[in-house]
Protein backbone atom coordinates (compact mmCIF):
# COMPACT_ATOMS: atom_id res chain seq x y z
CA UNK A 1 0.00 0.00 0.00
CA UNK A 2 1.54 3.58 -1.02
CA UNK A 3 -0.11 6.39 0.73
CA UNK A 4 -1.89 8.89 -0.95
CA UNK A 5 -1.91 12.49 -0.95
CA UNK A 6 -5.47 11.96 0.87
CA UNK A 7 -3.97 10.23 3.55
CA UNK A 8 -1.49 12.82 3.68
CA UNK A 9 -4.01 15.26 4.36
CA UNK A 10 -6.08 13.58 7.24
CA UNK A 11 -2.86 13.40 8.97
CA UNK A 12 -2.25 16.81 8.32
CA UNK A 13 -5.63 17.78 9.48
CA UNK A 14 -5.87 15.82 12.50
CA UNK A 15 -2.52 17.31 13.57
CA UNK A 16 -4.53 20.53 12.98
CA UNK A 17 -7.08 19.63 14.91
CA UNK A 18 -4.97 18.73 17.72
CA UNK A 19 -3.67 22.16 17.77
CA UNK A 20 -6.90 23.57 18.01
CA UNK A 21 -7.99 21.93 20.91
CA UNK A 22 -4.35 23.06 22.70
CA UNK A 23 -5.41 26.41 21.73
CA UNK A 24 -8.95 26.69 22.84
CA UNK A 25 -9.23 24.15 26.14
CA UNK A 26 -5.88 24.67 27.86
CA UNK A 27 -5.67 27.83 29.92
CA UNK A 28 -1.97 27.99 30.18
CA UNK A 29 0.16 31.04 27.97
CA UNK A 30 2.34 28.05 26.89
CA UNK A 31 -0.02 25.85 26.05
CA UNK A 32 -2.02 28.07 23.66
CA UNK A 33 1.83 29.19 22.06
CA UNK A 34 2.15 24.97 21.80
CA UNK A 35 -1.30 24.27 20.01
CA UNK A 36 -0.21 27.71 17.36
CA UNK A 37 2.80 26.01 16.55
CA UNK A 38 1.26 22.58 15.85
CA UNK A 39 -1.28 24.34 13.44
CA UNK A 40 1.68 26.05 11.42
CA UNK A 41 3.33 22.69 11.67
CA UNK A 42 0.44 20.75 9.99
CA UNK A 43 -0.12 23.54 7.28
CA UNK A 44 3.71 23.30 6.38
CA UNK A 45 3.07 19.54 6.14
CA UNK A 46 -0.04 20.36 3.63
CA UNK A 47 2.52 22.61 1.83
CA UNK A 48 5.47 19.76 1.34
CA UNK A 49 2.60 17.05 0.56
CA UNK A 50 1.04 18.91 -2.41
CA UNK A 51 4.47 19.74 -3.77
CA UNK A 52 5.52 16.42 -3.66
CA UNK A 53 2.04 15.32 -5.61
CA UNK A 54 1.92 17.75 -7.65
CA UNK A 55 1.66 15.50 -11.15
CA UNK A 56 3.62 18.16 -13.17
CA UNK A 57 7.03 19.71 -11.00
CA UNK A 58 8.01 23.16 -10.61
CA UNK A 59 11.16 24.34 -11.53
CA UNK A 60 12.06 26.56 -8.36
CA UNK A 61 10.29 24.03 -6.43
CA UNK A 62 7.64 26.39 -4.92
CA UNK A 63 6.05 24.03 -1.94
CA UNK A 64 9.06 23.61 -0.41
CA UNK A 65 10.27 27.65 -0.55
CA UNK A 66 7.10 28.14 0.98
CA UNK A 67 7.34 25.62 3.85
CA UNK A 68 11.07 27.10 4.55
CA UNK A 69 9.81 30.64 5.10
CA UNK A 70 6.81 29.64 6.96
CA UNK A 71 8.80 27.52 9.36
CA UNK A 72 10.92 31.12 9.46
CA UNK A 73 7.97 32.58 10.50
CA UNK A 74 6.62 30.46 13.21
CA UNK A 75 10.47 30.71 14.81
CA UNK A 76 10.04 34.58 15.01
CA UNK A 77 5.95 34.31 16.21
CA UNK A 78 7.48 31.88 19.06
CA UNK A 79 10.54 33.81 20.40
CA UNK A 80 8.24 36.68 20.52
CA UNK A 81 5.19 35.07 22.11
CA UNK A 82 7.18 33.37 24.59
CA UNK A 83 9.15 37.37 25.48
CA UNK A 84 5.01 38.18 25.78
CA UNK A 85 4.69 35.01 28.06
CA UNK A 86 7.65 36.27 30.57
CA UNK A 87 6.46 39.42 30.64
CA UNK A 88 2.84 39.09 31.21
CA UNK A 89 4.21 36.66 34.23
CA UNK A 90 6.57 39.62 35.60
CA UNK A 91 3.89 41.65 35.91
CA UNK A 92 1.01 40.01 36.90
CA UNK A 93 2.59 36.89 38.67
CA UNK A 94 0.57 34.31 36.53
CA UNK A 95 0.17 32.98 33.24
CA UNK A 96 -3.61 31.70 33.24
CA UNK A 97 -5.19 33.76 30.21
CA UNK A 98 -8.12 33.77 32.11
CA UNK A 99 -6.86 35.96 34.98
CA UNK A 100 -4.84 38.45 32.00
CA UNK A 101 -8.29 40.32 31.63
CA UNK A 102 -7.01 44.00 32.83
CA UNK A 103 -8.68 45.25 29.13
CA UNK A 104 -11.97 43.62 29.90
CA UNK A 105 -14.76 46.23 30.05
CA UNK B 1 6.91 5.55 -0.47
CA UNK B 2 6.75 2.87 2.32
CA UNK B 3 3.46 2.51 3.66
CA UNK B 4 4.17 0.74 7.03
CA UNK B 5 6.78 3.89 7.74
CA UNK B 6 3.40 5.75 6.96
CA UNK B 7 2.00 4.37 9.44
CA UNK B 8 4.14 4.09 11.92
CA UNK B 9 5.09 7.83 11.21
CA UNK B 10 1.68 8.95 11.94
CA UNK B 11 0.57 6.67 14.81
CA UNK B 12 3.92 7.99 16.39
CA UNK B 13 3.24 11.86 15.47
CA UNK B 14 -0.68 11.94 16.39
CA UNK B 15 0.25 10.18 19.63
CA UNK B 16 2.87 12.66 20.62
CA UNK B 17 0.65 15.86 19.34
CA UNK B 18 -2.23 14.68 21.63
CA UNK B 19 -0.02 14.32 24.61
CA UNK B 20 1.25 17.52 24.13
CA UNK B 21 -2.45 19.14 24.07
CA UNK B 22 -3.34 16.92 27.02
CA UNK B 23 -0.99 16.60 29.41
CA UNK B 24 -1.04 18.17 32.74
CA UNK B 25 2.41 19.15 34.32
CA UNK B 26 3.61 21.61 31.18
CA UNK B 27 7.43 20.55 31.01
CA UNK B 28 5.95 16.47 29.99
CA UNK B 29 3.68 18.65 27.49
CA UNK B 30 7.27 20.34 25.93
CA UNK B 31 9.07 16.91 25.70
CA UNK B 32 6.20 15.37 23.65
CA UNK B 33 5.73 18.93 21.71
CA UNK B 34 9.41 17.92 20.87
CA UNK B 35 8.51 14.15 19.52
CA UNK B 36 5.95 15.48 17.48
CA UNK B 37 8.05 17.75 15.58
CA UNK B 38 10.52 14.48 15.14
CA UNK B 39 7.42 12.97 13.68
CA UNK B 40 6.55 16.19 11.36
CA UNK B 41 10.62 15.50 10.41
CA UNK B 42 10.27 12.31 9.41
CA UNK B 43 7.17 13.01 7.26
CA UNK B 44 9.23 15.26 5.41
CA UNK B 45 12.02 13.17 4.96
CA UNK B 46 9.36 10.60 3.65
CA UNK B 47 7.97 12.98 1.13
CA UNK B 48 11.66 13.59 0.16
CA UNK B 49 12.43 17.64 1.35
CA UNK B 50 15.32 16.36 3.36
CA UNK B 51 16.84 19.69 3.70
CA UNK B 52 13.33 20.96 4.81
CA UNK B 53 13.26 17.97 7.57
CA UNK B 54 16.66 19.41 8.73
CA UNK B 55 15.84 22.51 9.07
CA UNK B 56 12.52 21.62 11.00
CA UNK B 57 14.65 19.85 13.30
CA UNK B 58 17.76 22.39 13.91
CA UNK B 59 14.84 25.34 14.71
CA UNK B 60 11.97 23.38 16.39
CA UNK B 61 13.89 21.31 18.24
CA UNK B 62 16.87 23.10 18.59
CA UNK B 63 15.81 26.33 19.24
CA UNK B 64 11.78 26.24 19.51
CA UNK B 65 11.29 23.60 22.39
CA UNK B 66 14.18 24.76 24.76
CA UNK B 67 12.95 27.85 24.52
CA UNK B 68 9.73 26.62 25.58
CA UNK B 69 11.66 24.46 28.30
CA UNK B 70 13.20 27.97 29.20
CA UNK B 71 10.06 29.55 30.03
CA UNK B 72 8.02 27.35 31.75
CA UNK B 73 11.04 27.39 34.99
CA UNK B 74 10.90 30.59 34.26
CA UNK B 75 7.25 31.30 34.89
CA UNK B 76 7.59 28.09 36.98
CA UNK B 77 5.50 29.64 40.29
CA UNK B 78 2.33 29.10 38.33
CA UNK B 79 2.74 25.13 37.19
CA UNK B 80 0.53 23.36 39.70
CA UNK B 81 -2.79 25.86 39.18
CA UNK B 82 -3.25 25.07 35.54
CA UNK B 83 -6.76 23.33 36.18
CA UNK B 84 -9.42 24.63 34.10
CA UNK B 85 -10.14 22.77 30.94
CA UNK B 86 -12.41 24.12 28.44
CA UNK B 87 -14.77 21.36 27.04
CA UNK B 88 -15.78 22.93 24.39
CA UNK B 89 -11.92 23.44 22.86
CA UNK B 90 -13.13 19.53 22.29
CA UNK B 91 -16.49 20.02 20.63
CA UNK B 92 -14.82 22.65 18.42
CA UNK B 93 -11.94 20.86 17.71
CA UNK B 94 -13.64 17.38 16.88
CA UNK B 95 -16.19 19.50 14.57
CA UNK B 96 -13.39 20.93 12.42
CA UNK B 97 -11.41 17.73 12.18
CA UNK B 98 -14.78 16.33 10.83
CA UNK B 99 -15.74 18.85 8.36
CA UNK B 100 -12.02 18.51 7.18
CA UNK B 101 -11.79 15.06 6.56
CA UNK B 102 -15.40 15.23 4.89
CA UNK B 103 -13.91 17.65 2.38
CA UNK B 104 -10.68 15.89 1.52
CA UNK B 105 -12.24 12.66 1.19
CA UNK B 106 -15.05 14.00 -0.79
CA UNK B 107 -12.94 15.95 -3.31
CA UNK B 108 -12.28 13.09 -5.68
CA UNK B 109 -8.70 14.43 -7.08
CA UNK B 110 -7.00 14.33 -4.39
CA UNK B 111 -6.45 10.55 -4.20
CA UNK B 112 -3.79 10.24 -6.43
CA UNK B 113 -0.08 8.38 -5.56
CA UNK B 114 3.09 10.28 -5.55
CA UNK B 115 4.43 10.38 -9.39
CA UNK B 116 8.04 10.12 -9.60
CA UNK B 117 10.19 13.30 -9.65
CA UNK B 118 14.10 13.92 -9.48
CA UNK B 119 15.97 14.17 -5.97
CA UNK B 120 15.39 17.87 -4.46
CA UNK B 121 19.41 18.26 -3.80
CA UNK B 122 20.13 21.18 -1.37
CA UNK B 123 21.79 22.92 -4.20
CA UNK B 124 18.77 23.24 -6.53
CA UNK B 125 17.10 24.48 -3.33
CA UNK B 126 20.33 27.29 -2.80
CA UNK B 127 20.21 28.10 -6.55
CA UNK B 128 16.24 29.09 -5.93
CA UNK B 129 16.64 30.93 -3.02
CA UNK B 130 19.82 32.79 -4.29
CA UNK B 131 17.78 33.38 -7.96
CA UNK B 132 14.27 33.89 -7.85
CA UNK B 133 13.26 34.04 -3.90
CA UNK B 134 16.23 36.23 -3.10
CA UNK B 135 13.83 39.02 -2.79
CA UNK B 136 11.84 37.08 -0.18
CA UNK B 137 14.77 35.78 1.26
CA UNK B 138 16.05 39.16 2.12
CA UNK B 139 12.65 40.46 3.99
CA UNK B 140 12.89 37.15 6.03
CA UNK B 141 16.01 38.12 7.20
CA UNK B 142 14.73 41.43 8.28
CA UNK B 143 11.80 40.12 10.03
CA UNK B 144 14.00 37.34 11.99
CA UNK B 145 16.18 40.09 12.91
CA UNK B 146 13.42 42.65 14.33
CA UNK B 147 11.65 39.90 15.92
CA UNK B 148 14.43 38.54 18.25
CA UNK B 149 15.31 42.34 18.77
CA UNK B 150 11.69 42.81 19.84
CA UNK B 151 11.80 39.75 21.84
CA UNK B 152 14.85 40.97 23.65
CA UNK B 153 13.58 44.61 24.59
CA UNK B 154 10.72 43.66 25.79
CA UNK B 155 11.76 40.84 28.06
CA UNK B 156 14.91 43.42 29.53
CA UNK B 157 14.55 44.40 32.76
CA UNK B 158 13.85 48.14 33.27
CA UNK B 159 16.09 50.34 35.04
CA UNK B 160 15.11 52.19 37.80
Amino acid sequence: MTPTLQIFLIVSAALFSIGLLAALSRRHAIFILIGIEMMLAAANLNFIAFWRFAPKPHQPPVGVMLALFSIAISAAEAAVGLAMVIVAYRHYRTTNVDQLDQLKG
Amino acid sequence: MNGAAFIVISILTLAAALAAATLRKLMHAALSFAVAFVGIAAFFFLLGAEFVGLALVFIYIGAVAVLIVFTILLTRRDIEKDRGFNWSGVIIAVAVFCGLTWAILKTASLSIVAPHIRALTVKRIGEALMTSYVWPLQCIGLLLTAALIGALVLVMEEKR
